[in-house]
């Protein structure tokens, strides 16, 4: 730490530290009270933000579908049997299968079409730009119930109620102008003056795009993907109505069943939880930081 | 920074000739724009086609009497044609000021007010009390960012059904409580715990994104502003107040507005708390799920109305939001 403080912190400074949950950021040297409260703090967040997953895990070892209440009785009687049971006796590899193929459906379909859009709306101003951009604002916003009531019927007309395509169109409505959003951010950090090069070159813009944006945007591309990725797969209300067959069921609405039906199958329930949360979640954690940037740092600068 | 692509072959507006006639307007503004269409024709046909489309024909079926038992469906082999009717203004009518429109929609709907902006404010107090925290130099400050961010990790359908069984009668929560000698709340039956709940598990799961957001708006305030607060004598609080905030103003204004939007919209973690239990624990969006799938018979039409009151109060907002932004020289930005 090269900065030295010239002034000392008032004496009371360290009180209020230890009151406030917000501290201002310090740079110099901190009292000790100080950072022990800021560590007491972080620690109780962190206990409360971990606490109800850990639980979840912890109810997935307990043999009985009554154990969430008795939990004193699965230290005793742990076991991995609701995983094999899980694994081997429920729809569990078909609703992963209708879950990926929703997901990753829904993701390649949003990116493919939203990135020519991205880039368009990046670099050139069109007459209606001003409008364009505000309807793909408001169709962000769309409130589920806008959409499933239209959607179901007309779904229902074209026979694609229960099929995986129906979803991942549903999906798209979403996906894609969400997509054109962040590309767009994305595409706005690219220098302009390589879209220059390339058009002095005499590519044609959609040479431009192709050849030069589109290999430096990846990054990009696979933020927009993942964003997809994750909204799709953890969509409930569409795939709740939609979807009515039970092995093809999501994920989402897998796990629903699992108490919706005759009896409450609790500790499977948890099971199957965990088994979901864990490669999603690690998935999320190798893409966090993109993703942040890219949901926030979008800019509509001009 | 945006600046169109062919602004080296562009002519400046004063060099133009005398106004060309519409037809040649067209033309000149298909071929020096035809390629800009081009890029945006996917976005635009998906749009139209899943969006604009069903749009319009749930807006038209909230001119009408539709439910599960009148419109257009098929039995085995037997197809039965839509027999609702167009009825007008009548669903609006009926929602906003029928017999019980208070216990149907006002009731709700202040509920959903009430529910966004106490999400949305814990949401982002909690958020940046931790990133200020997570920002000062501090060991495992890593770790600990690993750990807060789980509930943003983990996807929501998940970590909700965990929150339901410690939130259930006789579960931990209940017995933690009565370790302490606390009264154990009906957290899932009585209406005031059950929107308790509803919040605490909203913030719980809300918390993070804001967290994360703050964290990188705070690391791009540029340090030597706080070395010159300090230099001025400027307090801690003062250094909050008059370099922070202001630091964070455009950060802010973005993941509160996606914040109000999102938990308006908060679908996942109310419908999968309670179901169709808690009719008094239900926003509006929920309740006009419940409306259209959750009862028999299905009242579409009232559930597309619903639908379109909520639209109507999200743009309204929105463009109010931006309006103010841009008063106080501000951008959003997405």
């Amino acid at each position: 730490m090269s900065t030295t403080t010239l002034q000392t912190p008032p004496a009371d400074q360290a009180t209020r530290t230890d009151a406030s949950p917000r501290p201002a950021r310090g740079r110099g040297r901190r009292s000790l009270a100080g950072s022990l409260a800021s560590h007491g703090i972080l620690i109780v967040a962190s206990l409360v933000a971990l606490f109800p997953i850990a639980w979840l895990v912890f109810l997935s070892l307990g043999p009985g579908e009554d154990d969430y209440l008795h939990p004193g009785r699965i230290w005793h009687t742990m076991t991995f049997g609701n995983y094999s049971f899980v694994l081997q006796h429920t729809n569990f590899f078909e609703w992963m299968k209708s879950s990926l193929i929703v997901s990753l459906g829904t993701t390649v379909i949003g990116v493919m079409v939203a990135a020519t859009t991205g880039y368009a709306v990046s670099r050139m101003r069109f007459p209606g730009y001003k409008k364009f951009m505000w309807v793909l604002l408001v169709t962000q916003m769309f409130p589920i119930a806008v959409l499933i009531v239209p959607m179901y019927q007309i779904l229902s007309d074209l026979q694609l109620i229960d099929s995986y395509f129906g979803l991942i169109l549903v999906y798209c409505s979403t996906a894609v102008p969400y997509s054109a959003w962040l590309l767009k951010g994305y595409f706005d950090t690219i220098p302009f003056e390589i879209d220059e090069a390339g058009r002095v070159d005499g590519l044609s813009p959609f040479g431009t795009f192709f050849r030069l944006i589109l290999p430096l945007a990846k990054p990009g591309l696979a933020v927009a993907a993942f964003y997809n990725f994750i909204t799709a797969f953890g969509e409930v209300a569409f795939a709740s109505t939609f979807m009515l067959d039970d092995s093809k069921y999501t994920f989402a609405v897998g796990l629903q069943s699992f108490v919706s039906e005759h009896d409450a199958q609790r500790n499977l329930m948890a099971a199957t939880a965990v088994l979901v949360a864990i490669p999603v979640s690690a998935f999320f954690y190798l893409v966090q930081k993109n993703l942040v940037t890219g949901l926030t740092a979008g800019g509509t600068k001009g | 920074m945006t600046v169109a692509i062919d602004r080296a072959t562009g002519r400046r507006s004063g060099d133009r000739a005398p106004r060309p006639g519409r037809m040649q307007r067209l033309k000149h503004s298909y071929q020096k724009y035809w390629y800009a269409y081009a890029m945006i024709a996917p976005v635009v046909v998906v749009l139209g086609g899943l969006v604009l489309y069903p749009l319009v024909r749930g807006f038209y079926l909230t001119f009408t009497d539709a439910n599960s038992l009148n419109s257009a469906r098929t039995i085995g082999v037997n197809h039965i044609d839509a027999t609702y009717k167009f009825i007008g203004l009548d669903n609006y009518k009926d929602i906003l000021w029928g017999p019980t429109s208070y216990d149907r929609f006002w009731s709700h709907f202040i509920w959903t007010i009430a529910w966004t902006v106490i999400c949305v404010a814990l949401h982002y107090c909690v958020g940046l009390g931790l990133a200020l925290l997570l920002n000062q130099k501090l060991r495992g400050r890593t770790f600990y960012r690993l750990i807060l961010v789980l509930p943003w990790a983990v996807p929501t359908f998940v970590t909700v059904f965990g929150w339901r069984f410690m939130l259930a009668d006789g579960g931990i929560i209940d017995s933690m409580l009565h370790a302490v000698h606390l009264p154990s709340p009906a957290w899932l039956e009585d209406t005031f715990w059950q929107r308790f709940a509803a919040i605490m598990v909203n913030t719980w799961c809300g918390v993070p994104f804001m967290m994360v957001s703050l964290l990188g708006g705070l690391q791009s305030i540029d340090a030597t502003l706080y070395e010159a607060a300090e230099m001025d004598g400027a307090n801690k609080w003062q250094q909050f107040r008059f370099v922070t905030l202001p630091g964070l103003r455009s950060v802010s204004s973005t993941v509160v507005l996606l914040g109000i939007i999102w938990t308006f919209n908060q679908f996942a973690v109310i419908f999968l708390l309670f179901g169709s239990t808690a009719p008094d624990a239900q926003i509006l969006v929920t309740w006009a799920y419940y409306l259209g799938f959750g009862q028999q018979p299905r009242d579409f039409a009232q559930s597309a109305a619903y639908g379109m009151l909520l639209l109507a109060i999200l743009i309204v907002f929105t463009s109010f939001y931006r309006r103010w932004l841009n008063r106080n020289d501000q951008q959003l930005a997405i």
